[in-house]
């Protein structure tokens, strides 16, 4: 490719033609502020804190969206940029709501950062208050805070270009412009999915999780609960990063002993229940197969996936597996199976989760997710809120032994670990079918077509001279792709899809660290198959308490028993909002 | 609220959207045609806008409320306008619209219930020697102070 040669701050540079001033700029270690940027995501160039000094051009042009040309001379810091930047942060902290002390994201928070950076300390424009769009809370997973909102778009572009789901968007105009979903309607009434995507990249307190951890301390301190938790597969690879360590360090035992600390009753592992999910999906498959059921059949693990297809394409829903999720298996389970064998009341018992997910928050509040005869999860919190948990009670990770999870529910092998990455189901399912259908040892474990971090993946497998014809998605635009061409019948040829909702699967839901990159999600997914190598059982079958739970409670795989607990049905809705006139 | 019945021709919408189908880049010269010709936007021709040009429902309203040109609401039966440029501002146009905007139940932008009237605020209507200027329908009623309110209303039913 041509490159280009200029000077920035007085340093010769040559880059590639196509880059920005400002990734230019950075390649020299000189970093300008950015608000609204993010990389490959982003570049809309709203907020023009990135502006520079360009010699000729009238006024100072916003760098992170002015391509880099020859000869160009750039200043990133003159008196008169830095006044500049000043006077336009000022411009966005005249409405903005001082609340930093009582924010959710007190300290993590983008424009705090900028305010900072740029030695604010005073606004000298009159304060204006933005108290035309209340906050939105009526979702069960995601609140919108409109007043806090800097229009940087990037949730905007996110749910559009990632998740192709197109929920919110900028509505109305000038000083009553919000980000909203059309008319300006509650979340909940939208076609929002509950990913969380959004809120991984706003840059500050405008979008986040709906925190429950009050509800359970107050499970925690009461006498009369009897509370467990479930830890997904994802959240042992990201718990660590919020205590200083790199993306993708397994702190499995250790936040075994965290949750201990924390006072929970039993720690479980939802990696147990991915097992079980495994077993009921793929014999469902394999049953499909021979009995000329709907194939593709597709994973229903993903809740906010399965919100998508019910919204958008209502259609192919008899495709979607029946089996519930690993996180809803395991509640359906602690209250008939893990209340029989530890003589409890289901009544007393308080089930926690803690998700990579956002989702999942409203994956445990839909009305079918009861088949234990209770809500079967009581209260899902994500990575960040246990974090948040962890720092109130004072508990340091790094400085805890690592510990085991509690049996039953906490026995599990390497293929309930990779649910947390995308590609890991379908390896999952891939080595539990294989065996179940051909009686004979997988001869490869690892299945390394269906990993990394393509956006839509395939492979073949052989089963004994039946090809099984397999599609992995990640990211909900992929998804559509790939729903597109299930719905023109290109794809009757394969067997069994995967979807996972968010990039790079659950290591990059909406429940995990801010910010989170192409970069940590690489990271995080090694850390996911380390735990798998190092797992002495690495097949969902192999696992002993699964053996045991069917031996001694649910009889077989598909069976009634299954049936009741383990599978769910459903719901056809609208693919816009709802509209009452 | 009494059900009002729509009182624009959907058919016709319908086909005129239909020759735009899968075009989104027509959708300014569609969302003006239903203006036009239904007086206002209605949300389920937008559905219908947003499922023929292939744009989400989001993309629609997102543009449709950008231009002060379109507006939500069928219109009211009469149209009050009501001057905010400089001279009838200056006047006191602050103290008749909260009179209107009080009589009628609505504020400026909206349509009352009953249909009965519609409330916009402009710039400037370019008559400031008569400021502050209110125009009903094709009236103009100049020097309007508060007082006079009701009596302007009687006259339109
Ligand atoms: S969003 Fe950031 S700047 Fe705004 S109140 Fe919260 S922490 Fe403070
Ligand atoms: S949670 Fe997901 S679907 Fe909902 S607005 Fe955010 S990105 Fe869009
Ligand atoms: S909600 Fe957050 S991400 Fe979305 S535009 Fe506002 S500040 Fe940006
Ligand atoms: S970072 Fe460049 S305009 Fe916002």
């Amino acid at each position: 490719m041509a490159t280009v040669k200029l000077t920035i701050d007085n340093n010769p540079v040559e880059v590639e033609q196509e880059t920005t001033v400002l990734e230019a700029a950075r390649s020299l270690g000189i970093s300008i502020p950015t608000l609204c940027h993010l990389r490959e995501l982003n570049q809309v160039g709203a907020c023009r804190m990135c502006i520079v000094e360009v010699e000729g051009a009238r006024s100072y042009p916003a760098s992170c969206t002015l391509p880099v040309s020859e000869g160009m001379v750039v200043r990133t810091a003159t008196p008169g940029v830095r006044a500049a930047r000043k006077m336009i942060l000022e411009l966005i902290l005249s409405d903005h709501p001082n609340e930093c002390l009582i924010c959710i994201r007190n300290g993590h928070c983008e424009l705090q950062a900028a305010a900072d950076t740029l030695g604010v300390r005073e606004v000298r424009f009159q304060r204006m208050s933005r108290r035309l769009h209340p906050k939105d809370d009526s979702g069960s997973a995601v609140i919108r805070e409109p007043q806090k909102c800097i229009y940087c778009r990037r949730c905007v572009s996110v749910c559009a270009g990632v998740q192709g789901v197109e929920a919110v968007g900028p509505q109305l105009r000038g000083f009553s412009t919000v980000i909203a979903p059309p008319y300006n309607l509650p979340l909940a009434e939208s076609v929002c999915v509950n990913c969380g995507q959004c809120l991984l990249v706003c840059p500050v307190g405008a979008i986040y999780e709906r925190d429950e951890t009050a509800s359970v301390w107050a499970a925690l301190a009461d006498p009369a609960k009897h509370v467990v938790v479930q830890t997904a597969p994802a959240t042992r690879v990201t718990l660590g990063e919020a205590f200083g360590m790199p993306p993708g360090t397994p702190v499995t035992g250790k936040m075994v002993a965290a949750l201990r600390r924390l006072g929970f009753d039993r720690v479980f592992d939802t990696d147990f229940t991915a097992d079980l999910t495994i077993v009921e999906e793929s014999n469902e498959l394999l049953n499909r197969m021979k009995n000329g059921g709907v194939l593709p059949q597709i994973t229903s693990c993903s809740p906010g996936w399965v919100k998508f297809i019910e919204h958008f394409y209502q259609d192919l829903l008899p495709h979607l597996s029946t089996s519930k999720s690993p996180q809803q298996m395991f509640g359906a389970l602690a209250k008939t199976y893990y209340a029989e064998e530890a003589g409890v009341d289901p009544a007393d018992i308080v089930v926690v989760s803690v998700m990579p997910c956002t989702a999942k928050k409203f994956e445990a509040g839909r009305p079918e997710m009861q088949s234990s005869g209770h809500r079967d999860v009581d209260v899902v919190l994500t990575t960040r809120e246990l974090v948040r948990m962890l720092k109130e009670a004072g508990i340091d990770l790094t400085r805890l032994p690592d510990e085991e999870y509690d049996a039953p529910l906490g026995i599990s092998t390497g293929a309930g670990a990779i649910f947390g990455a995308t590609g890991g189901v379908m390896e999952a399912a891939l080595r539990t079918a294989y065996e179940v259908a051909t009686g004979k040892p997988l001869p490869k474990v690892d299945i390394k077509e269906v990993r990394g971090l393509e956006g839509i993946k395939q492979a073949v497998i052989d089963f004994e001279g039946t090809p099984v014809k397999v599609l992995v998605a990640h990211g909900l635009r992929h998804a559509r792709t790939l729903m597109e061409k299930l719905k023109a019948g290109e794809l009757s040829e394969y067997h069994f899809i995967e979807v996972m909702c968010c990039p790079g699967g659950c290591i990059g839901g909406g429940g995990q660290p801010i910010g989170t990159d192409s970069e940590d999600r690489r990271r995080r997914i090694e850390g996911i198959y380390r735990v798998d190598k190092n797992m002495k059982l690495r097949k969902s079958h192999e696992n002993p308490a699964v053996i045991r739970l069917y031996a001694d409670f649910l009889g077989r795989p598909l069976g009634e028993k299954s049936h009741r607990l383990l599978h769910t049905h459903y719901v056809r809705r609208s693919a816009h909002p709802v509209l009452t006139e | 609220m009494a059900q009002l019945v729509d009182d624009y021709d959907r058919e016709s919408l319908t086909c005129f959207i239909q020759t735009h189908r899968n075009q989104p880049a027509s959708l300014i010269q569609v969302l003006s045609h239903i203006q036009q010709t239904a007086g206002y936007l209605p949300k389920p021709v937008l559905v219908e806008v947003s499922e023929k040009l292939g744009l989400s429902l989001t993309e629609v309203y997102s543009t449709a409320s950008f231009y002060a040109f379109f507006t939500f609401r069928p219109r009211g039966r009469h149209n009050i306008v009501l001057c905010n440029g400089t001279a009838c501002y200056v006047k006191g146009t602050g103290a008749v619209r909260a009179t209107l905007e009080r009589e009628l139940g609505i504020r400026a932008g909206d349509t009352t219930a009953d249909r009965r009237f519609s409330l916009d605020v402009v710039r400037c209507l370019g008559c400031c020697a008569l400021a502050p200027v209110v125009m009903v329908d094709k009236d103009v009623y100049a020097g309007v102070d508060p007082a006079k309110v009701p009596e302007i209303l009687n006259k339109y039913q």
